[in-house]
């Protein structure tokens, strides 16, 4: 393999993995923190790519500028879908069984597939790349990147860091961490345990709409792409530690090498890598690499 | 006083609380003869999910283990069903069956090694994980025909001598036979229930760390579990791949491992007749749901009021159909003493 096309491959995997970071770190919090199994984390994936084809029309206005005004939509309807679902649905499951849990949110993942199906057909679409991100740069002697995939790349990085600095510097961060550590303590100190569960939900809802809305003009948008993507991101979860987020990200950033480079050099068995690496991973460590709580 | 002692001892007696479960059978046996084609074939596809339901009771209501990749064992048992079907003229497939569960049993036993080693949740989320990889592996390579999936060369038949006994091939003769099937599982699980080993399972599933101080090495009772749920599953998993005559990565999705735990919560966990009672529950509000004389073109939606009706079922009777007559008394109770 020459090294341009190595190079292209390595930013592919980064970009890969930190698409995933941003759904697995979603479902790692709510997982972590909430003790919900969340199969319906993949449909805020899908509502996400087919947001960003709803908005397609004010993202491609003034030659692209809309573009920012399109996520900021989407992330601020996210929260607020996010923050409602908690309240009315999800509040519901803290005192259930994990089995429970898991099918009421797999009745979920039916329910939001349909209404997608009822609200916008079955078609597979196109989102157009915004203008000012349409272009791409030249690598080596001849290969080119597009910018949008550095741009994702670049934007997923800057959320991964807002999140660490949230969880790690501020009081609402210092109270999830006290509320996955011991959640009648937290409450018994004072911290509205209700609310900041609520929190978490809506941002972990909003963390998978944000990829979903990322990362549609890369992927097109079709019906059943966020089943796809929840499996990863299980294994992504389970392969970093529940809870964890640091292990969320090495993890991703594991899984989107493994499975980029898997596509290039073994594409026969490319599917089953992933897998295989998770397997690997558990005969080592059978708590994921970073376990908390 | 002595007669309701009597009466006591006759409702503990097995064959007298058994009696729901031979009307159950004798109505399946007769049921052929009385409905229509299309029930029929209903009845017969809501048996096989039975078996594959009363499989996986083995792992969740007895030992506590949820599965979220059952469907693997379903669909390679069915994968080595249609694989291993010779292309030339039908002999005796009396083997064909034993070959499709011992794949499952094989395939269980390598992937429970690895899965037992995580626990609560992991177990789950690993289990899904290994499901999805064993769909990849059907789905993508080409060893079974990738994702357009595969056709069974004959449909097997069971001969001695030049005389056929059991022709799967006549859809009279293979209702018959999976009714039998179902029964044989539904004995041999009932019997485990009573047997040290299902006491062990039983043990595990209430305290598995008393168990292992009392002695027992929990990990292998696990894994003979598993094991041994995969091979059941795998007796659905041939059962379907000859009755349809073909088999596609789809029965390997994780949607038919979410599907089977489904009908276990809806018939009841814990409980034989809750997988079978699920299982017919299931069926029944799927083809409901996707009955055009009912929904018009809204059945086309038929998932849409599914999740909703999955939701309600799991916040409403957590405990299944099963409990629903001691939910029932429950509920009425107060209304009576307060009226």
């Amino acid at each position: 393999m020459d090294f341009a096309v190595f190079l292209v491959q390595c930013l592919n995997a980064v970009q890969y993995g930190l698409l995933l970071f941003l759904v697995a770190s979603g479902l790692t919090l709510i997982f972590g923190i909430l003790g919900v199994i969340n199969l319906a984390h993949g449909s805020f994936y899908m509502i996400g790519a087919y947001l960003a084809y709803a908005l397609a029309p004010l993202a491609a206005a003034h030659s692209g500028g809309g573009f920012p005004a399109a996520l900021a939509i989407g992330v601020v309807l996210s929260i607020v879908f996010g923050y409602v679902l908690e309240w009315v649905f999800v509040s519901y499951l803290y005192e259930r069984e994990h089995l429970q849990q898991v099918l009421m949110t797999y009745g979920l993942i039916l329910v939001f597939e349909e209404l997608r199906s009822i609200a916008l057909g079955d078609d597979v679409h196109g989102v157009a790349v915004p203008e000012w991100l349409a272009g791409s740069v030249p690598l080596g002697g001849v290969m080119t990147y597009p910018v949008y995939r550095l741009f994702m790349s670049g934007v997923c990085l800057l959320v991964a860091l807002a999140l660490y600095a949230v969880i790690a510097r501020t009081r609402v961060g210092m109270a999830i961490r006290a509320g996955a550590t011991n959640r009648e303590m937290a409450q018994a100190l004072g911290v509205d345990i209700r609310l900041l569960y609520r929190i978490v939900f809506a941002a972990g809802v909003a963390l998978a709409v944000f990829a979903g809305m990322l990362a549609a003009p890369v992927t097109s948008v079709y019906p059943g792409m966020g089943n796809q993507v929840l499996i990863v991101s299980f294994v992504v979860v389970v392969i970093g530690g529940i809870g964890s987020i640091r292990g969320a990200l090495l993890a991703s950033l594991l899984v989107g090498f493994v499975d980029t480079f898997g596509n290039v050099l073994v594409p026969q068995i490319a599917g089953v890598l992933v897998y295989v690496l998770m397997a690997a991973i558990l005969l080592w460590r059978p708590e994921g690499l970073f376990r908390t709580g | 006083m002595k007669f309701r002692r009597f009466a006591i001892l006759v409702r503990q007696t097995s064959a007298w609380r058994g009696w729901p479960l031979a009307v159950a059978v004798v109505v399946l046996a007769v049921f052929p003869h009385v409905g229509g084609d299309f029930y029929v074939d209903l009845v017969l596809t809501t048996m096989i999910l039975s078996i594959f339901a009363l499989s996986l009771e083995l792992l969740v209501g007895r030992t506590g283990l949820v599965s979220f990749g059952h469907a693997a064992f379903f669909g390679i048992a069915a994968y080595a069903t249609a694989l291993l079907s010779p292309s030339g003229a039908a002999p005796s497939h009396a083997w064909l069956l034993p070959a499709g569960v011992a794949t499952a049993a094989l395939a269980a036993a390598v992937i429970g090694a690895f899965c037992l080693r995580a626990r609560g949740v992991y177990f789950i989320m690993v289990t899904l994980a290994f499901a999805q990889m064993t769909y990849f592996v059907f789905h993508d390579t080409k060893l079974a025909g990738g994702s357009d999936g595969l056709y069974l060369n004959v449909k097997p038949a069971l001969t001695l001598d030049g005389i056929t006994i059991v022709d799967l091939r006549n859809p009279r003769t293979f209702y018959y036979a999976t009714l039998v099937l179902l029964v044989l599982v539904y004995a041999v699980l009932a019997a485990i229930g009573r047997s040290r080993f299902g006491h062990a399972l039983a043990g595990i599933r209430a305290n598995e760390q008393r168990m292992r101080a009392a002695g027992f090495s929990t990990y292998g009772y696990k894994l003979a579990a598993f094991t041994l749920a995969g091979a059941l599953a795998g007796i659905a998993g041939f059962l379907h791949a000859v009755k349809d005559g073909f088999v596609s990565p789809e029965i390997l999705a994780w949607h038919q491992s979410g599907a089977v735990l489904l009908m276990l919560i809806l018939g009841g966990i814990g409980t034989l007749r809750g997988a079978v009672l699920g299982a017919f529950a299931f069926v029944l509000m799927k083809e409901l749901f996707q009955s055009e004389a009912l929904f018009g073109a809204f059945a086309k939606h038929w998932q849409l009021p599914l999740g909703l009706a999955v939701i309600a079922c799991v916040a409403l009777m957590p405990n299944g159909i099963v409990a629903l007559p001691t939910q029932l008394r429950r509920f009425r109770a107060p209304l009576l003493n307060a009226g």
